[in-house]
């Protein structure tokens, strides 16, 4: 039996399943690091000697960082666009961009979490190293669940591009709203922990 | 957006591609910010903004927002309610503290 309403969209609602699918997962995602966001702020102003991001982090790797992953999140949207126009060499070189990308991101982040081991800063050291290694490891688990997505459509999902267009832009639409969900928490924790 | 016209895609990507630079200008701006002491308030409040503002460009244009179904909206409009509560729950820690002896 055929699942409905996986490219078509629902009348009722204009929307396909994976597109409703991805923005009720996000939904939990915003709880899921609001509370953390929300913990931080509780630390942060009971807190009497809270340090100044900057003093302990290394800003330059995560402005770096930043960069990577807004850059990122414009080579996965080209991917997309290279779905559309039926280009799939192009798909290959935008969404293998994407994966590069998210590499060096995992690579710098590496670079950044062993400097601090050791210099013997460890989540058990203090309130801010504690928040600071839990938000950011957990955006680093997104990124890499991210990755392990657009290896797979890059890879041995890409077949779907010639046997059905559609369904495979709408399944690369879906990855890149996700992707940039995990850029737009960057957004947020680069100033949060890193500069204030 | 996912059933648009060819063209409708150009025209999306090339309008994305300036919101790349804007958002490249942005992360300068919020770390030049970050080195003019205006007050610890001052310099949070200006952060927050500046990332709202790259946030909102990422949700509006990246991730299709601007074009939208309605449905869409209703669910980010309770997510975001349910996100301002549990942003505000350290301020009701603050109004009522438990004192120690």
């Amino acid at each position: 039996m055929q699942i409905p309403y996986t490219v078509e969209t629902r009348p009722d609602t204009g929307l396909h399943n994976s597109k409703l699918g991805i923005w009720l997962f996000l939904a939990s995602e915003v709880m899921l690091f609001g509370a953390l966001f929300s913990s931080y702020i509780l630390l942060r102003i009971n807190s009497p000697d809270w340090p100044a991001g900057h003093e302990v982090l290394n800003v330059p790797i995560a402005a770096f960082n930043t960069v990577v992953l807004i850059s990122s999140s414009i080579t996965v949207l080209l991917a997309w666009g290279a779905v559309k126009f039926n280009e799939f060499k192009k798909f290959r070189l935008y969404l293998g961009l994407t994966i590069l990308l998210a590499f060096v991101f995992m690579i710098a982040k590496a670079y950044e979490y062993n400097a601090k081991f050791s210099h013997g800063l460890y989540p058990s050291t203090d309130n801010f190293l504690g928040i600071y290694f839990t938000l950011t490891g957990l955006h680093g688990l997104h990124v890499v669940g991210g990755l392990v997505v657009m290896i797979y459509f890059w890879g041995p999902g890409s077949g779907m591009f010639h046997s059905e267009p559609k369904h495979f832009a709408d399944r690369i639409e879906v990855a890149g709203i996700y992707w940039h969900f995990v850029d737009l928490v960057w957004i947020f924790l680069f100033p949060v922990l890193y500069l204030l | 957006m996912e059933h648009g016209s060819v063209e409708d895609v150009k025209q999306h990507l090339r309008k994305c591609i300036m919101v790349f630079v804007g958002l490249l200008v942005l992360t300068v701006v919020t770390v030049a910010v970050s080195y003019v002491d205006i007050g610890t308030s001052g310099n949070i409040v200006l952060a927050l903004i500046i990332a709202s503002a790259k946030a909102s460009l990422v949700g509006a244009y990246f991730m299709h927002l601007i074009s939208e179904k309605k449905l869409i909206y209703s669910l980010l409009v309770l997510a975001a309610l349910f996100f301002i509560f549990l942003i505000g729950l350290p301020l009701f820690h603050d109004a009522d503290p438990i004192e120690v002896s």
